[in-house]
């Protein structure tokens, strides 16, 4: 029997005349990196931001640990343990690393209608905080303010939020958007960290990272998944080959 | 000690605070009662401008509408004394719970709305208040109504005397400083502050933002209250004119003026504010006008308003804490 942490049924979204998402059907196994790949304007972020509550979708349900929340809000899906990072950066660009991942902490472990111990004197939150930084090598940058790191670093910062959740699954959308070369191999190398420990769903352009990093595959094209399988079999699906990577891979 | 404060601009309100403490007497010895008046009342309106920037500063929502917790706090000495009910802990009692009940029910639909619109949402519920207060016959309409006398309290905390009253006003003013100090420092000031720069992130972290924002412009709205109380014991008078609009305009000019989102910015642009108003008066007839330009330069130019050039000593003097 396969555990399936996430589920979505008959998901579909139009905005106006424009289908974002169509008819999708998808389970992501715990445990597993499950990578979403699909050209530009193909619905990814459309579709994270539905699983996510950003965005409501116009049918279909998402269940997440046996739960439908399809009707939840973001904070709502957050506290049950579905963290998402951002393709734009959005971090609180005036506190520090440090100050933004121990928000994250605090999101997730109890109300906030605490009016008077100084969070600064929390040491279990920060502590918390710096494990989630060091898990992306930012610890040694932890009082930099964020608006001040790289924009690699931003990115890492955008999980190290996410993980400092301690969520059930994470959604990942593209965490190498606008990274060089090196720190995207930094990205790849956390997230392998995270591989087997973490069940990830993951968006992202950079073919390279997605081959080695993902267990499994789903390819999303005009907001319809047309295939979901191993990283192998998709590699030699003739369907995708044509609507996708014969594109890219010319 | 970690208990003196370690920058140049901490040291410079510490000592403000210092000169501040003394007041009534030193006015008594110089026999001008009349700056105490005038010290008095600009420390009330600190106290509502500090209110005001727990939202507008920390939080990032701009309220055109403050002054309606002037004019709550205000009547409720008010009525009440028309009715010969003199006690000073019914006065604050209602003062804080009428407050938080407006607050409560316009917040939780001004807060469905941002930017502008919440600017104008908040300035039609105070404006609301106003022509409600304006059709009161019975308590003096737009004449407004004279308060014959100060809400009694047990003799130690009574604010009969002048100087008294300013140590009431004093005290109050450092309780809402402290208290909003503790309040931005702990887990409900992170939520707020973090909600002001980016409260799609914050959401996604798993906080309902709006409910946190809606706590805190409750809190807002009763320490505003609370300066309206005062402000009935010391003008013995109140008015609808205490709510109109422009006051609440007012009110946020103190605050930019100052410096918003710091701790005493508020209380500093205040009294930079009635000080000028007051003097300006002395000098022409056209102060509107000199006023006016002094306050479109100070928005234009002098970002961070005083706290922000006071700032700029603490880096220059290296005396980082």
């Amino acid at each position: 029997m396969v555990d399936n942490l996430l589920v979505i049924r008959g998901l579909n979204k139009h905005f106006g005349g424009i289908v974002a998402t169509e008819n999708v059907n998808l389970e992501v196994e715990k445990g597993l990196i499950h990578a979403i790949i699909g050209p530009n304007g193909a619905g990814k972020t459309t579709l994270i931001a539905q699983l996510s509550g950003q965005i409501r979708p116009d049918s279909g349900e998402i269940e997440f640990g046996g739960h439908d929340i399809t009707g939840y809000s973001t904070a709502r899906r957050a506290r049950e343990g579905l963290a998402r990072s951002f393709q734009i950066t959005s971090v609180v660009m005036p506190m520090t690393l440090l100050q933004n991942v121990m928000l994250a902490v605090q999101g997730t472990s109890g109300h906030s209608f605490r009016f008077w111990a100084p969070v600064a004197d929390d040491s279990e939150m920060e502590a918390a905080a710096m494990d989630s930084l060091a898990v992306v090598g930012l610890d040694d940058r932890a009082d930099r303010i964020a608006a001040n790191v790289s924009h690699g670093e931003q990115r890492q910062l955008e999980v190290a939020m996410a993980l400092a959740m301690k969520p059930r699954m994470l959604l990942l959308d593209e965490p190498m958007a606008g990274m060089g070369k090196e720190e995207g191999a930094m990205m790849v190398e956390t997230l392998n960290r995270l591989k087997g420990d973490m069940t990830i769903l993951l968006v992202e352009h950079d073919m390279d990272a997605v081959f080695s990093l993902a267990d499994r595959l789903s390819v999303l094209v005009n907001g319809h998944i047309i295939a979901t399988d191993t990283v192998e079999n998709i590699r030699n699906n003739a369907e995708v080959q044509k609507a996708y990577l014969g594109d890219s891979h010319a | 000690m970690s208990w003196l404060p370690q920058s140049v601009s901490g040291r410079i309100y510490a000592s403000l605070l210092l000169i501040l403490a003394p007041a009534p007497f030193f006015f008594e010895w110089i026999n001008q009662p009349f700056y105490l008046d005038l010290l008095s009342r600009a420390l009330i309106l600190a106290i509502a401008a500090i209110s005001l920037n727990l939202i507008l500063g920390f939080g990032g929502m701009v309220s055109l509408g403050h002054a309606a917790y002037i004019g709550i706090g205000a009547y409720c000495v008010g009525i009440p004394s028309y009715y010969d009910y003199y006690n000073g802990w019914l006065h604050l009692g209602l003062a804080l719970s009428v407050s938080a009940s407006f607050a409560l029910l316009t917040g939780a639909i001004s807060l469905r709305t941002k930017g502008v619109y919440f600017i104008m949402i908040t300035m039609a519920f105070s404006q609301m208040v106003f022509f409600i207060l304006l059709s009161l016959e019975e308590y003096g309409a737009d004449d407004g109504l004279v308060i014959y006398s100060r809400s009694e309290f047990p003799a130690w905390l009574s604010m009969d005397s002048s100087t008294s009253l300013y140590y009431w006003i004093f005290g109050l003013l450092l309780l809402s400083l402290f208290f909003i100090h503790r309040l931005v420092n702990a887990r409900f000031g992170r939520v707020i502050v973090g909600s002001k720069f980016n409260e799609q992130r914050m959401q996604a972290l798993g906080f309902n933002t709006y409910r946190y924002r809606l706590v805190c412009y409750v809190i807002s709205a009763m320490i505003c209250a609370l300066a309206g109380m005062l402000l009935g014991n010391f003008a013995g008078f109140i008015s609808p004119d205490m709510i109109s609009w422009a006051r609440s305009g007012e009110l946020i000019f103190m605050v930019i003026i100052g410096g918003v989102g710091s701790f005493f910015g508020p209380l500093v642009g205040t009294i930079a504010f009635v000080l000028l108003e007051e003097f300006l008066s002395l000098i022409t007839v056209y102060w509107h006008l000199i006023f006016g330009l002094m306050l479109i330069a100070l928005v234009l130019f002098g970002k961070g308003g005083i706290h922000g050039w006071l700032s700029l000593l603490d880096r220059r003097g290296g005396g980082h804490g």
